[in-house]
């Protein structure tokens, strides 16, 4: 009996430490910005946003949407107001209620506010009612398509008007209501969350505690996760792909994502456009048949860089077979050169500066070569290219794009004539009249053929030479369970758990 | 004493005005717009717009640096364009974890650094000698990175003994708070331990080749006596300057040893800014940082003072 107790006792004990252990450390490649989802403008932001703020609506693993804070949403007839119908007892962290005053107020927050980030995406909006509680209207200037994938974003993501309207600084202490609630943070270090017991589907969420924390040097961020220091990360660096396919105690958890790397072309920016790369498309039909995507997807990515050949990943219902992969093909690279009355022609790559771009940089330099291409090499530290970008001084560029579920926000701002990252400045009519289409149609094949349609048109031109789609490659210790990656690399911590 | 308290003090505020004025100038020279950093990866022209207005960053600089001082003068150090931090509030959170990690440092570096100088120096020419140089000679060719990297894998991923990387701070929980700062204070002690060692050795070296070092011996003082009572603390007075520099050094210097522990110091904090044109949070830093030179240097004078006597009446 008396043996029976202290086993009792035992076990008792072990449970609680079980249960106490379940705080989930996760190693993030940088420190987020702001803390408010209407300005913020990260990556690694929206990942811990993902915890802390619900959105209207969330993606499916295959990139279709799923509700979140609405359960339902329907278009009129015209296209121009989605209404939605919103979830029940939902409460923000600070315990004031969710309901279709808070959308309303949120959208006009994201809309008025002015360092919004979001006010372009939402740009098509014209105002938001509240008929009642429970359903919130959205009435649009025009069709817009895209519109249901931003709100499954940051500018779907709802936060408490009493936390925003009063004079506090929201970023400071943001209040949404997500299954965890913000506790503390500490700049360049670490964020902390805690559960939050008032979350309509609290009991999916096992894990009590989540901290944030900001491991820059990537082979420092693996040998945390190995000393057991964090129990997973994000954005393992390629070259530790091997070492961590080997070991035994981590699960490598890759997925490829909708964002991509690619060589952007200064096609008619100021004088620099006017060197052979800018001014004739055949150098650059050259340039892509010269790199073979699938040596740096083997060299520089160890297998976790997919070749790209369009702005569209393979998860995206708007990746076409109509452009298929392109071989590397010297031979043919050779004599387009020749065509073009130019069989040596150069011009210089800019590039952030790092190891890992250093290496694909001169990876492609090497390759172009063989096809007679003379690549120089410039290494820019990344604000002052984008700057330089900006103002035309650039040939070529590396730039990479994290990407958006909607397939506009992967191409109309690179390349329409007005668009606000086309540095390439490039402009053709037709181009920008099916992607605009693209933008008010909502009807998925109709949209794909006008997607098609100006991507026949830029296959030939190339101001943009897509490379790989950018792959989140995740590890986890092997006492993390239940994680299932998805395309826009956000960690959703729904069903996860971690074991002692 | 108070006299020349003033006197320095006479001197440092001016340096610190230019310094700021410099440092402020510089870095609008730096390529990279900071309004396109803020506008990220969407770039809204009106966003930018606003930006630029906000942070006054299209005014003349003397213009935006006097309003930058002002501000200051009040106490405001702005914030952080990045995250909305209130810059001073970064300086406080920082600065100790960056104090921390100097102290340990030079703690290590002290205790390895003046022994083996000392033991060199008495044993002039022998094995020991010989080997104490060696070793600091490593020291000092060793790269932190380098070596940090190093015991990550070794202390921590192989033996689990110490924490990979981070921060406690030691009111949460002292000796883990100790734990994690062991590697980094170890690894940035090093070096200077090797600096350290060498200037003990070579200031001893002259010590005990001083005629009252003679004198003492040929009295019949016991080697012990000689060594740390007469000797010693005669050799300790340029150290005292060295050390008051290398502390000011170690808080710059930590910056690398900051960025591979992952440590939340100044260190760290600084590179951060700098990459993302975090103007406010660097002209804070580099405010402060001037300021905790200047106050080292005459931290470093009284203490000098203080030690040889002969320097009270100047």
């Amino acid at each position: 009996m008396n043996k029976f107790r202290w086993m009792l006792l035992a076990s008792c004990l072990l449970a609680t430490s079980a249960a106490s252990a379940q705080t989930l450390r996760i190693g993030l490649k940088e420190d987020p910005d702001v803390l408010d989802p209407h300005r913020a403008r990260t990556y690694v932001g929206r990942i811990v946003f993902t915890s802390l703020c619900d959105k209207l609506i969330d993606i499916t693993p295959d990139l279709k949407f799923a509700p979140q804070l609405a359960t339902e949403w329907s278009w009129n007839e015209a296209q121009t107001e989605l209404t939605f119908k919103l979830r029940e007892g939902v409460t923000f962290h600070d315990g004031a209620k969710f309901d279709s005053a808070a959308v309303k107020a949120n959208i006009e927050r994201a809309l008025t506010l002015p360092d919004s980030n979001r006010k372009s995406e939402l740009s098509s909006v014209e105002s938001v009612s509240a008929p009642d509680p429970l359903t919130a209207v959205i009435k649009l200037k025009q069709p817009d398509a895209t519109l249901l994938a931003t709100l499954s974003d940051r500018a779907g993501m709802m936060l408490s008007p009493a936390a925003f309207s009063g004079d506090a600084d929201f970023s400071q202490k943001p209040v949404c209501s997500g299954p965890y609630e913000f506790v503390s943070r500490v700049q360049n270090d670490r964020i902390t969350l805690k559960k939050f017991p008032g979350y309509w589907n609290a009991k999916e969420y096992p894990i009590e505690e989540v901290a944030f924390i900001a491991i820059t040097d990537a082979t420092v961020k693996l040998a945390n996760l190995r000393s057991g220091d964090i129990d997973m990360l994000e954005r393992l660096a390629p070259t530790d792909v091997p070492s961590v396919k080997e070991d035994t105690s981590l699960a490598f958890v890759p997925v490829t994502g909708l964002g991509y790397l690619s060589i952007r072309f200064n096609t008619a920016n100021g004088e620099r456009a006017k060197g052979p790369a800018g001014a004739d498309k055949r150098v650059r039909q050259a340039f892509q048949l010269a790199i073979g995507r699938d040596v740096i997807n083997e060299v520089a990515g160890n297998g976790i860089y997919p070749p790209a050949l369009q702005p569209f990943p393979p998860s995206s219902p708007y990746h076409s077979d109509k452009f298929p992969p392109v071989a590397r093909d010297v031979e043919k690279a050779k004599a387009l050169l020749a065509e073009a009355g130019m069989p040596n022609p150069s011009f210089e790559l800019a590039f952030g500066t790092g190891s890992d771009n250093q290496q694909l940089a001169e990876l492609m330099q090497a390759m172009a070569a063989e096809a007679g291409i003379n690549i120089t090499l410039r290494a820019t530290e990344f604000a002052a290219m984008q700057n330089e970008m900006e103002a035309g001084n650039f040939e070529a560029a590396m730039i990479g794009w994290s990407g958006r579920v909607d397939p506009d926000g992967n191409i109309h701002q690179f390349v329409t004539c007005e668009g606000n990252l086309n540095d390439s400045k490039y402009c053709n009519e037709a181009v920008d009249k099916s992607l605009d289409a693209a933008r008010r149609v909502t009807e998925e094949t109709e949209r794909k053929a006008l997607y098609d349609a100006a991507q026949e048109i830029l296959q030939d031109d190339l101001p943009l030479v897509y490379v790989y789609y950018q792959p989140w490659p995740f590890v986890l210790n092997k006492n993390v369970t239940g994680f299932t990656p998805y395309p826009d690399g956000m960690i959703r911590l729904k069903g996860m758990n971690v074991g002692s | 004493m108070l006299q020349l308290i003033l006197k320095r003090l006479a001197v440092a505020i001016p340096t610190v005005i230019i310094v700021s004025m410099l440092v402020f100038g510089l870095q609008k020279i730096l390529p990279g717009d900071p309004a396109l950093m803020l506008a990220g990866e969407e770039r809204d022209p009106a966003v930018i717009e606003f930006l630029r207005e906000k942070y006054r960053l299209d005014d003349p600089i003397p213009v935006q640096y006097l309003a930058w001082i002002a501000n200051v003068a009040g106490g405001d150090f702005g914030k952080s364009l990045r995250t909305d931090v209130p810059v001073r509030t970064l300086i406080v959170q920082k600065l100790p974890v960056t104090i921390q990690l100097a102290v340990m440092a030079m703690l290590v570096a002290i205790l390895i650094g003046v022994p083996t100088g000392i033991i060199s120096a008495v044993k002039k020419g022998s094995f020991t000698d010989y080997a104490a140089n060696v070793v600091a000679l490593s020291g000092l060719s060793i790269p932190n990175f380098w070596l940090g990297l190093l015991m990550i894998f070794l202390v921590s991923v192989q033996l689990g003994w110490l924490p990979a990387s981070g921060y406690v701070p030691p009111g949460e929980d002292f000796w883990l708070s100790i734990k994690t700062m062991l590697m980094p204070a170890f690894v940035l002690g090093t070096g200077l331990a090797a600096t350290l060692m060498r200037h003990t050795r070579s200031a001893m070296i002259g010590v005990l080749q001083s005629d009252y070092i003679r004198t003492a011996r040929a009295k019949g003082l016991r080697q012990n006596a000689v060594v740390y009572k007469h000797a010693l603390r005669n050799a300790l007075v340029p150290l005292v300057t060295l050390l008051a520099l290398l502390f000011g050094e170690l808080l710059g210097g930590a910056v690398l040893t900051e960025q591979i522990f992952s440590i939340p110091g100044f260190g760290k904090l600084t590179v951060d800014a700098v990459f993302n044109r975090d103007y406010a949070v660097v002209q804070g830093i580099v405010l402060c940082t001037a300021i905790g030179f200047i106050a080292m240097n005459l931290v470093a004078d009284v203490v000098y003072i203080l030690i040889n006597p002969r320097l009270r009446g100047a």
